[in-house]
């Protein structure tokens, strides 16, 4: 197997996979059927990394898992391509509005495993699909998923993940997104779960009026470690991308935001902006944020900011001379801080999803 | 009835309230007018219960209840409402689910039934229109990117939907501000009944042009060094507090 990355890489200098080095994972357990989320949408649902034809959806545009090598430069892609077993490809034609479809994975067992679920997302011109993406499980184990996107002209993917995945547990996804002329990739990972996480995405803006928005709302208590790693790479003109990330730290908890833009040489025009704010609930809890902008080309609009802080205690203290208790006061303004980042996840059952996970990260605070 | 007894309360190591004694019947409308650092913000943060001021003496009688040892939002639920000098801007907080929140929340700790969204709504826009809002008020953000003007008709919207028996008017500096004084003035005139009194910090006589008080003490030093009716404003603005300070 490919070597996990060390934190002498750039790329991993804030996270430190040594506590998944050392434990040694073993067979994967047979599934018990978990509690899914009350929804009339179509699924499709992995237990322990398997498909589970059960508990699925039948669905025209689904297609089953179908086995690549691959020479990424990512390390855990690499890993990936060497032990998937198991994954969906979704393949909607021209013009099609697929709805939206639920991906679930839920894993547990007694003793630690790993699975590393491959998932194709292919959307034809002018196509548009919503995938709520929702990760759960109990236990010990590593969840090291790849997606890879592609959009055709004029596609839009609405792409939102709710990672909740055992406190236990190991989540590291790729996801790789290749996005040409006028399609868009929305993108919103929640970070609640795991041990340690980290979420990293490659998105390409290929053709003119490509656009790519990279959200992440991470809310981290206990010793929590997690980070949201993004690359956007800028190979075409006229193209805006845009990323909110925000994080909610209590605990001794840690967040990672590694931001990059990547602007070509042809890639005039460009208007690429990041935001990352961070909450620090705890004096002991730590966020660390590396933007980094690699320009090439001479007209182009890129910024980023970056803020960390505490609740504003006079906003505590004007929502509770109004009657609002201090504990619902806080929890309201937590809320509103990740306003910006969850507000373009406008469908209305992964919505009211995003609402409940929050609403019950605070509550077991 | 409010009543304030000895109330001393300090900052750190500064004594700021040096024994105030005050008593606001019910119905009725008190000013506190005063020069600059004379306590005026502090008793007001004080008797709304802002973390960072310690009572070392004295007490605050509200409805027979001492309110010093409650919090801020049982205060609220007793029946006290501070009228922000400064109202907060809360981004990402609607302005009508942070008043359904409080009104609810006041309404829980009062024994009373919850308001579903619907009355609410109907509840807030009667009020709104009381208050010659706008009712896209209700769909902003809680006081974000609003005019100085609009801030204060925000106030007298909370005010109006949280009905207080006390309403404690911050108005320390914002005395030049003609439209925003006339505003707080309605506010607190469409309350006036026998049930409801109210205490308007000012700095300026201005103010009481608009709410005409029952009585005017004049805070100085941390104390109340003046009392009488409604003309001692009148005679301050004439002769300033300079007088007033030796007594």
């Amino acid at each position: 197997m490919t070597a996990l990355p060390s934190k002498k890489l750039e790329a991993w200098r804030y996270t430190d996979l040594a506590p998944l080095s050392e434990i040694s994972f073993g067979a994967v357990p047979v599934a018990v059927a978990p509690v899914l989320p009350e929804s009339d949408l179509p699924r499709l649902v992995f237990l322990n990394g398997v498909f589970s034809e059960v508990l699925s959806s039948r669905l025209d545009f689904a297609g089953a898992f179908d086995a690549v090598a691959d020479a990424s430069a990512q390390p855990l892609a690499r890993i990936n391509a060497e032990q998937a077993r198991d994954g969906v490809t979704l393949t909607i034609p021209d013009g099609i509005d697929a709805g939206t479809v639920l991906l679930i994975s839920h894993a547990s067992g007694d003793a630690p495993f790993a699975f590393h679920l491959r998932h194709r997302v292919a959307l034809g011109q002018g196509a548009s699909l919503t995938i709520v993406d929702i990760a759960k499980g109990d236990g010990v184990y590593w969840h090291n998923p790849v997606t890879d996107i592609t959009l055709a002209a004029g596609a839009k993917l609405n792409h939102y993940r709710l990672q909740d995945e055992s406190r236990e547990a190991f989540s590291l996804a790729t996801i790789r997104a290749h996005i040409e002329a006028g399609a868009a990739y929305e993108h919103f990972t929640a970070t609640i779960g795991a041990r340690l996480s980290r979420t990293e995405i490659h998105a390409s803006l290929a053709g003119e009026q490509a656009t790519a928005h990279l959200n992440a709302a991470q809310m981290l208590t206990g010793e929590q470690h997690g980070d949201f790693t993004t690359v956007i790479a800028h190979k075409a003109p006229n193209c805006p991308s845009r990323q909110t990330v925000k994080s909610v730290l209590s605990g001794l908890s840690r967040g990672v935001f590694q931001g990059r833009i990547e602007v070509d040489r042809i890639a005039q025009k460009t208007d690429g902006y990041q935001m990352s704010q961070a909450l620090l609930l705890s004096p002991h809890a730590e966020m660390d944020i590396k933007p980094e902008l690699r320009i090439y080309a001479d007209d182009v609009k890129c910024s980023h900011g970056a803020t960390i802080g505490a609740l504003d205690e006079d906003q505590v203290f004007y929502l509770r001379s109004r009657g609002i208790p201090e504990a619902e006061a806080r929890s309201i303004l937590v809320r509103a801080f990740l306003d910006d980042a969850l507000a373009p996840v406008q469908q209305e059952e992964a919505k009211a999803l995003f609402e409940a996970a929050i609403e019950n990260w605070w509550v077991s605070q | 009835m409010l009543e304030i007894k000895n109330l001393h309360a300090r900052i750190g190591e500064k004594e700021i309230l040096k024994g105030i004694n005050l008593t606001v019947p019910d119905g009725e409308i008190h000013a506190i007018m005063g020069p600059n650092g004379a306590g005026k913000s502090t008793l007001s943060y004080v008797l709304s219960g802002r973390d960072g001021y310690e009572v070392t003496e004295g007490e605050v009688i509200y409805d027979g209840q001492d309110i010093l040892a409650l919090a801020p939002e049982d205060r609220a639920a007793a029946g006290l409402f501070l009228a922000f000098q400064y109202p907060v801007e809360l981004p990402g907080v609607g302005n009508a689910n942070f008043m359904r929140t409080a009104v609810n929340a006041v309404r829980r700790k009062r024994g009373e039934a919850e308001l579903d969204a619907v009355a609410f709504l109907k509840l807030a826009r009667a009020a709104v229109k009381n208050l010659s809002m706008k009712e896209d008020f209700l769909k902003r953000n809680v006081n974000v990117g609003f005019s100085g003007g609009e801030k204060k008709r925000n106030e007298m919207l909370q005010m109006a939907l949280l009905q207080p028996g006390l309403a404690i008017l911050d108005e320390t500096d914002s005395g030049l501000d003609i439209d925003a004084l006339k505003i707080v003035a309605e506010g607190v005139n469409a309350l006036r009944s026998e049930k409801f009194s109210a205490l308007v910090i000012t700095h300026y006589q201005r103010l009481l042009d608009y709410i005409v008080p029952d009585m005017v003490h004049v805070l100085s030093g941390g104390r109340i060094v003046r009392s009488g009716p409604a003309s001692l404003a009148l005679e301050l603005e004439a002769h300033g507090y300079a007088g007033l300070e030796a007594a």
